[in-house]
């Protein structure tokens, strides 16, 4: 074959096993999507919302419990991670070329790497232990360890896109370097940081490890933060390696609500940074 | 002093006396302001250490009684209380590594295609498509796992590997469906969209010049590719391939309810396995010895400072050749 | 756009705080009493209705129990982040050693652990003898048409197919139980293995807790493993005939279990062995289980509310267990528990108020 035939080819070639890789990985995306949903959808009714696990061998219940209590410890984890991830994410951004700066970023890298059952082990030990208590409060500690990474860095990263010019024109003004700060760059990077927290917490809702061994588990209603709670995705967990048929079909049911809850939020996510990148 | 030069100006509160000690900032606020975040940056720091402290102290007992032979003892037995976390690295490393073996080529294969050769629309569309594939929850993956992943290898791909390559000793044992085969499967389901997009800024990271001049000359788009833009990118790849690797080791929920959950080591990819994070979910409830529980600890900091490593490597190695994108983690 | 979010969070936040209370169908006149047990797999199918049952019956006490292994629950009991555990196997003495204060253990049910299989083509029971169990979970029985187990069952079409063992992968009553049972019927089990709640298994795959083992014989082909009656039971698994020491093929059963707790007396620890029982019906790998709550607890409220709750487990509970499989507990045994539940203290004062 002529040489420059052969180059041609070989291009066709390659080109075609690269559209070949991305369907192959779209291939699991899709069957994950299909059989949650065909397999899930025949246990979403009004009881699987509103009603509490039923003992085992008894037909019915639902995970009305777990659908709480996974907001209850997102809400949690939000609460005691995004305040200080921003600010820590506002020092970095203000503050941050100092040996302090390089050190808190160095750690936040390493630790959005550390495996979440690591962050389980260290809560257990120190939040669980000490209290006595299996707890939402553990849980959500956890959650929010896991959150801090992200929020602080996603902060740090679209402070700085804020062009200076609006920090400058505010400190002309004679507002002082705080308020300058709070009151322009945030707000104007507001927005960005609102999509990357929203990502944080989608990828901590699905969340199963850390809470194994500080939210346990519970088929009952929590009636306080300090009990044990229940949440989606241990009881997806507990369900599917269990021999009960209808909990199985209870588990493919919770795994729809939890990815509707997380594809909703990593998709608003996504389609509020384009929305933005537009308006620009 | 920094309080008469600002005496003209209403807005900005000063107290002369106190300024001296305030610095740089010129009133109350900044000084606030600046200790406030600095305290909270600091507490990522604190939380740090305090995990890798807290973690050492725990398996304490487990060090002194094993020492080095722990890395290496192959014995996991809690009746007689020796404890050894070879099978569980084993299974860590061959599953992570099975996971690579999968994942890296397709990874590249995606990077390459949304960065240089699809049309804008497919790039958009595609690109996200694939970013979905990491917002799957773990757990989600595990339940696909067991019911529609297992049972399809055990009934089509385990029979049909063993009847044409049994003859390795990679393929030969019972076809259960659960196993290190299955374990690599969803982990390079898992890592496939965090080498890929780390890739594709990496590769994006290319100078347009370079590519320009590899087409000048009348390179096809792939001998561009191959000539212009992947050695200049070599060193970041190699970098999200080991961000995927930590990513990997570090999986729990999907690999547990897969892997099979023993602790041997086998050369079969039909086998059952354990890997680090799986022993750790499955038992640490319920070690009811200081000793077992030291042991899960111990198994809980090695893991702990691999993945630190990697990923210090793979940041390295990737901010070499252009920024990471945005957020922490990827 | 920062205002609608947050608006948004709030308003989720708020309504996860209405439902916590508004949904709760407890009358607010008492307080809720909210117990926290974890512990054996073994019992749960009889402690998870027992626990609704009695919300029924008193709705303000919700006692939330996690099966999570026997180990669990002994090692959460330990460290106090439970208020009652749930263990099989009796405490060992170094387990114990780690509690700031005594721990005792109530006997509730009697339970068999089944040998249970999945292999097509055998409609009736399997019979198995000890040596033939232990053979195969030693991994010297390697395939399905063994001598050591065709030999006892003529008429039964066994496939030239590796068997597919599956043991527990969590610490385990019911393996501490099947442990003990192998180790009393085969020497060789007992040099190689041993007994114990977590053993090092010669083959097979792990699986976690009685639930997972059960899946994964229901689900796999070719595949045995142990797990309570309770389980088989309500998954349809087969159950095999095992010989006991009499030398009678004898089926797992509530009935077989009374047998073999009939001839071993209770001692005053009140944990006994019941493996390879004497009796012609007995069933040879029965066990008790048992709660294990500290003598003496902190809080009176909590304490009462236990100690009312196993009174009832043992005497109206006692019912619910022949239609879940488990045998009830003895007459004379029920007498000694009583005994003991009287000597449950809080604070130095007696937890069971008049029941």
């Amino acid at each position: 074959m002529e040489k420059y035939a052969r180059r041609k080819l070989l291009d066709r070639v390659v080109r075609g096993a690269c559209v070949l890789a991305t369907v192959v990985a779209l291939v699991p995306l899709g069957s994950v999507l299909y059989y949650v949903f065909v397999r899930g959808i025949g246990g979403i009714d009004l009881a699987f919302f509103t009603e509490l696990p039923k003992p085992v061998g008894e037909e019915g219940g639902g995970m009305a419990n777990a659908i709480v209590g996974t907001i209850k410890l997102v809400g949690l984890a939000c609460l005691m991670g995004i305040p200080p991830g921003v600010l820590a994410g506002v020092y970095l951004a203000e503050f941050g070329n100092s040996r302090l700066g390089r050190i808190v970023r160095f750690s936040a890298d390493v630790m959005s790497g550390v495996p979440s059952i690591t962050v389980g082990l260290f809560v257990y030990a120190l939040v669980v232990m000490t209290t006595k208590q299996f707890s939402a409060w553990a849980g959500g500690i956890a959650l929010a360890i896991l959150m801090l990474p992200t929020v602080t860095r996603s902060t740090e990263e679209l402070l700085k896109l804020v062009p200076e010019s609006l920090r400058e024109a505010a400190l002309g003004l004679g507002v002082p370097k705080w308020r300058a700060t709070l009151r322009v760059m945030l707000r104007t990077a507001a927005p960005g940081i609102a999509v990357g927290i929203m990502l944080a917490v989608a990828r901590v809702a699905g969340e199963t490890a850390p809470l194994l061994f500080t939210a346990f588990n519970n088929r009952f209603w929590s009636s306080s933060l300090n009990e044990p709670t229940a949440s989606l995705p241990v009881n997806i967990y507990t369900y599917a390696v269990s021999p009960y048929e209808d909990w199985h079909d209870q588990a493919w049911a919770a795994a729809l609500v939890l990815l509707v809850m997380v594809l909703v939020l990593n998709i608003s996510a996504r389609l509020l940074v384009r929305h933005r990148v537009k308006a620009r | 002093m920094a309080s008469d030069s600002n005496a003209h100006l209403p807005l900005v509160r000063s107290r002369s006396r106190v300024l001296t000690h305030l610095g740089a900032d010129g009133n109350w606020g900044d000084f606030l302001f600046r200790r406030t975040t600095a305290l909270f940056a600091l507490a990522i720091v604190v939380l740090i250490a305090a995990m890798a402290i807290e973690m050492t102290r725990e398996s304490e007992e487990s060090i002194a009684r094993f020492g080095l032979d722990f890395v290496f003892g192959r014995v996991w037995d809690p009746v007689r209380q020796v404890f050894g976390a070879l099978p569980f690295i084993f299974g860590t490393v061959v599953s992570s590594l099975l996971a690579l073996t999968i994942a890296v080529p397709i990874s590249l294969g995606i990077a390459i295609y949304l960065s240089e050769l699809a049309p804008g629309w497919a790039r958009t569309v595609l690109g996200f498509l694939v970013e979905l594939l990491a917002a799957v929850p773990s757990v989600v993956y595990g339940l696909w796992g067991i019911f529609v992943l297992a049972p399809w290898l055990r009934e089509t791909v385990q029979p049909a590997l063993g009847a044409t390559l049994g003859f390795l000793p990679l393929f030969q044992g019972p076809a259960l469906g659960f196993g290190m085969l299955a374990g690599g499967i969803v982990l390079a389901i898992m890592i496939t969209p965090t080498i890929s997009s780390v890739s594709r800024e990496v590769l994006r990271a290319v100078p347009m010049p370079l590519r320009e001049g590899a087409l000048a000359l009348g390179a096809t788009r792939w001998e561009m590719v191959r000539t212009a833009v992947l050695p200049y990118s070599k060193s970041g790849l190699v970098g999200a391939t080991i961000l995927g690797l930590g990513r990997a080791l570090g999986e729990t929920m999907a690999i547990t309810m897969v892997i099979g959950n023993r602790a041997e080591i086998s050369a079969s990819l039909f086998a059952p396995g354990y890997t680090m994070a799986s022993v750790i979910a499955n038992e640490f409830t319920e070690a009811t010895e200081e000793i077992y529980l030291a042991a899960l600890a111990q198994i809980g900091l090695l893991l702990f400072v691999i993945t630190v490593l990697l990923n210090i490597v793979a940041r390295l190695l990737v901010w070499r050749v252009g920024r990471l994108p945005q957020g922490g983690r990827l | 756009m920062t205002g609608r979010r947050t608006v948004l969070l709030l308003a989720l936040l708020a309504l996860a705080c209405g439902r916590k209370s508004s949904s709760s169908t407890e009358p607010t006149k008492d307080a809720v009493v909210a117990l926290n047990g974890a512990g054996a797999t073994f019992p749960f199918p009889l402690y998870s209705k027992w626990m609704a049952e009695y919300n029924r019956l008193q709705p303000n006490v919700r006692i939330n129990y996690q099966s999570i292994g026997s180990g669990g629950g002994i090692r959460q009991i330990v460290a106090q982040t439970v208020d009652f555990g749930a263990s099989d196997a009796p405490m060992r003495p170094s387990e114990a050693e780690g509690a700031p204060g005594k721990i005792t253990h109530v006997p509730t049910a009697i339970g068999s652990v089944v040998v249970t299989y999945n292999l097509e083509g055998s409609s009736a029971p399997l019979k198995l003898t000890p040596d033939a169990l232990a053979a195969i979970f030693l991994g010297d029985a390697k395939k399905w048409n063994d001598p050591r187990i065709t030999e006892h069952n003529p008429g039964v079409a066994f496939p030239d197919e590796d068997i597919a063992v599956v043991y527990r992968s969590d610490g385990s009553g019911t393996t501490a139980v099947f442990t003990e049972y192998l180790a009393a019927v085969s020497p060789a089990w007992k040099e190689k293995v041993g007994a114990g709640k977590s053993v090092k298994w010669p083959v097979g795959l792990g699986a976690k807790g009685n639930e997972g083992v059960a899946g994964q014989v229901k689900t796999t082909p070719g595949t045995i493993g142990y797990i309570e009656l309770a389980y088989a039971t309500q998954t349809k698994l087969p159950t095999a005939a095992i010989r006991n020491k009499a030398g009678n093929f004898v089926l797992p059963s509530p009935e077989a279990a009374t047998a073999a707790a009939e001839g071993v007396e209770m001692p005053d620890t009140l944990h006994a062995s019941l493996v390879d029982a004497e009796g012609e019906k007995a069933y040879p790998i029965a066990s008790y289980t048992y709660l294990l709550v500290y003598e003496d607890m902190k809080n009176p409220e909590k304490a009462q509310t236990l100690a009312r709750f196993l009174w009832w487990a043992i005497h109206d509970g006692q019912k619910y267990a022949k239609q879940l499989d488990y045998a009830p507990l003895p007459p004379k045994v029920v007498s000694r528990i009583e005994a003991k539940l009287k000597t449950l203290t809080v604070g130095g004062k007696p937890a069971l108020g008049g029941v």
